[in-house]
């Protein structure tokens, strides 16, 4: 059990970085909370893994330093920081059965037998491997593998945290939800803190409490689930979560609002004047689910041309065209739209503004 | 799918005819031709059935041969197959110069022509000229001559043996080590796993197929082996170091009697045929958890 702290902590492959993009993370100030069930978000590359081994200690980062409840753990190995990992391809002793593989870290730590053996059923129960434990690991399937993996860090009384580095990623479509509700049970029972890297929002907002996005080796924003679709701090995070994405459009400021692409939009006076304060270049960002849609000219409605639309049975997802622009646009199922000349409207309560690239509060 | 019947397809199939049939069955036949007649001379001849069989197995040479061979094959077994595994453990991990280097020195001796290895181990043991004979008759003291003393002989032919063949043990199991994913020792890592630990339950199983095959391989070929201890030691001193080949060559070419090394011929092919798929069985097996 403990809070994780990163402070300062950069780091770069290479062993002496010339610029920035040689840094695969940029230098961060980061905070797990006890117990805490965290996702790292992004897509490849972003230094997800990266920041996931340097919490585990199999990177030791270039610069900055680590804190387990404020003890400082930079120099420690991984075997000393009480971290359980579990890695994209199931990691299983194949001569072992189940439950000598649950045992291993026990063993390797010297508990006593009888402890070993309560604790590993204990663990086996929860994961629903009591029939397998007498079998081979090697034969059972990817998402048993997985549990046993897994299994290795629960059954480990002094484990901080969990990681989990795409732990789902060779596990069938079918067998996936039931292990992420797995995850939940054990996250309850257990009050560890998971954090849990992928590049699937789906699977990081069901899990997640806080979800700390990723993009080119810098945390762009860390929130609720909530927060990152109805608040997003970066034009990154609007554009990387939610399906589709964020319209973003290149914008200007008048008198009466902004302007994109000859099109006025009203916004908040107080917010106007931040923005005018502000420079630098503007973005106007809506998601496409609150964009509003009407068929015929109404007030405060925009020209528009609907070129297609797609029925997926609960929600149509509209492609518009605004001026140069295209815009996304969901709908509910039930709204009779077609293509040809549309209306659309901006709230002004979901209409942020982006101030190179990062959210005008 | 409408199949069209064309008999001609079998011309197909005849270059691999072709290249077993010279490759493997004519000789083989060959070999059984004569190990069922009594050959006098190009026009003289008699069927004698297995007469030639039972002979040899009754041959206390043969027998002495045999055995010679069996310690042989075990000990090259079980000096090569740990050794080429240490060694292999102990080679650099990631792509670089020095990687590639100690691969090629590694595969050197594996490089050079048999009938050299011999010469080379003859003048390396030589006690006036050569290097290892030299430093052991006058720097150790240790009275050095390998072609009269059949414990000195067999320890040359061995040292060379290991020289030559470790090599290839070493080659497959770094192969076998290099297959072995990263996030294994991470795990392994986390679990606070000791060296040992890592090798019996990580690296060890997971080498199994290469050490497999160099197991069999190192079965087979030191088993069959024949030109380098005959070139070193020629089968001596008296008969100490004649194994199957040597002695089978003795009987066929130095003694013409082929009918016996007919008959001897087959008896090693279905030796060496019996043991490597009792090997290959059991390996199949080691570590898969099936007990039958």
């Amino acid at each position: 059990m403990a809070r994780i702290e990163l402070k300062d902590v950069a780091h770069s492959y290479l062993r002496s970085p010339a610029g920035p993009e040689d840094y695969a993370l940029h230098r961060s100030d980061l905070v797990w909370e006890d117990g805490g069930a965290y996702a790292l978000l992004g897509p490849s590359g972003s230094g997800k893994t990266t920041l996931l081994n340097i919490i585990s200690g199999l990177v030791r980062p270039s610069e900055g330093r680590i804190l387990f409840d404020g003890r400082d753990v930079t120099g420690l190995s991984t075997a000393q920081r009480n971290i359980a990992q579990v890695f994209q391809f199931p990691v299983i002793y194949d001569t072992m059965t189940v439950f000598d593989n649950l045992a291993f870290p026990l063993r390797n730590r010297s508990v006593a037998e009888t402890e070993v053996r309560a604790r590993v059923l204990k663990v086996a129960e929860l994961l629903e491997l009591a029939d397998d434990l007498k079998k081979r690991a090697s034969g059972l399937a990817a998402d048993a593998k997985q549990k046993i993996s897994l299994g290795r860090g629960l059954v480990r009384s002094d484990v901080a945290a969990i990681l989990f580095d795409e732990p789902l990623t060779v596990i069938d479509p079918h067998v996936k939800w039931m292990l992420r509700l797995k995850l939940k049970q054990i996250h309850h029972e257990f009050k560890l803190a998971l954090i849990y890297v992928t590049h699937d929002q789906a699977e990081a907002l069901t899990f997640a409490d806080q979800v700390m996005v990723l993009s080119e080796g810098r945390v762009v924003q860390v929130g609720s689930p909530t927060d990152l679709f109805e608040h997003p701090a970066h034009t990154f995070v609007g554009h990387f979560i939610g399906s589709p994405g964020m319209n973003l459009m290149p914008c200007t400021l008048d008198a009466a609002g902004v302007r994109v692409d000859g099109h006025g939009v009203a916004l908040d006076a107080a917010y106007l004047e931040r923005a005018r304060r502000a420079g630098g270049e503007l973005e106007l960002g809506i998601r496409p689910e609150f964009v509003r849609y009407q068929p015929q000219a109404a007030d405060g409605y925009m020209p528009a041309e609907v070129t297609s639309v797609e029925d997926l049975g609960n929600y149509k997802i509209v492609t518009a065209r605004l001026g140069a622009r295209l815009l996304k646009v969901k709908l509910r199922e039930g709204t009779s739209v077609a293509t040809g000349p549309g209306w659309l409207s901006f709230p002004p309560e979901w209409t942020r503004l982006y101030v190179n690239g990062d959210v005008l509060s | 799918m409408q199949k069209t019947l064309d008999n001609r397809a079998w011309f197909l199939v005849l270059p691999v005819v072709l290249l077993v049939a010279f490759n493997a069955f004519i000789p083989l036949m060959t070999v059984v031709n004569y190990s069922v007649q009594d050959i006098y001379d190009s026009t003289h001849r008699a069927f004698v059935g297995a007469d030639w069989y039972r002979d040899m197995l009754h041959n206390h040479r043969l027998y002495r041969a045999l055995v010679r061979q069996f310690v042989f094959s075990g000990l090259v077994l079980l000096i090569e197959v740990p050794l080429g595994v240490a060694i292999a453990l102990t080679m650099p991990k990631k792509d670089g110069w020095a990687t590639s280097l100690t691969l090629v020195l590694v595969a050197l001796p594996l490089l050079i022509p048999w009938n050299v290895i011999g010469t080379i181990w003859v003048v390396f043991l030589r006690p006036d000229i050569g290097l290892l004979g030299h430093f052991i008759d006058h720097t150790l003291g240790i009275h050095f001559d390998y072609p009269t003393v059949p414990m000195q002989a067999w320890i040359s032919v061995m040292l060379m043996e290991v020289w030559h063949w470790t090599s290839l043990v070493v080659l497959l199991a770094y192969a076998g080590l290099r297959a072995i994913p990263d996030a294994y020792y991470q795990a392994a890592h986390i679990d606070g796993a000791s060296a040992w630990a890592v090798f019996r339950y990580i690296q060890l199983p997971k080498m199994r197929g290469v050490l497999t095959i160099a197991i069999l391989l190192r079965f087979m070929d030191s088993f069959l082996i024949y030109t380098e201890p005959f070139v070193l030691t020629g089968g001596g001193p008296g008969d100490s170091t004649t194994f199957l080949s040597i002695y089978l060559v003795k009987l066929a070419i130095g003694q013409f009697d082929v009918g016996r090394a007919g008959a001897f011929s087959i008896i090693y092919f279905m030796i060496v045929l019996a043991f490597s798929y009792v090997f290959y069985q059991a390996l199949q097996r080691v570590g898969t958890g099936e007990t039958k």
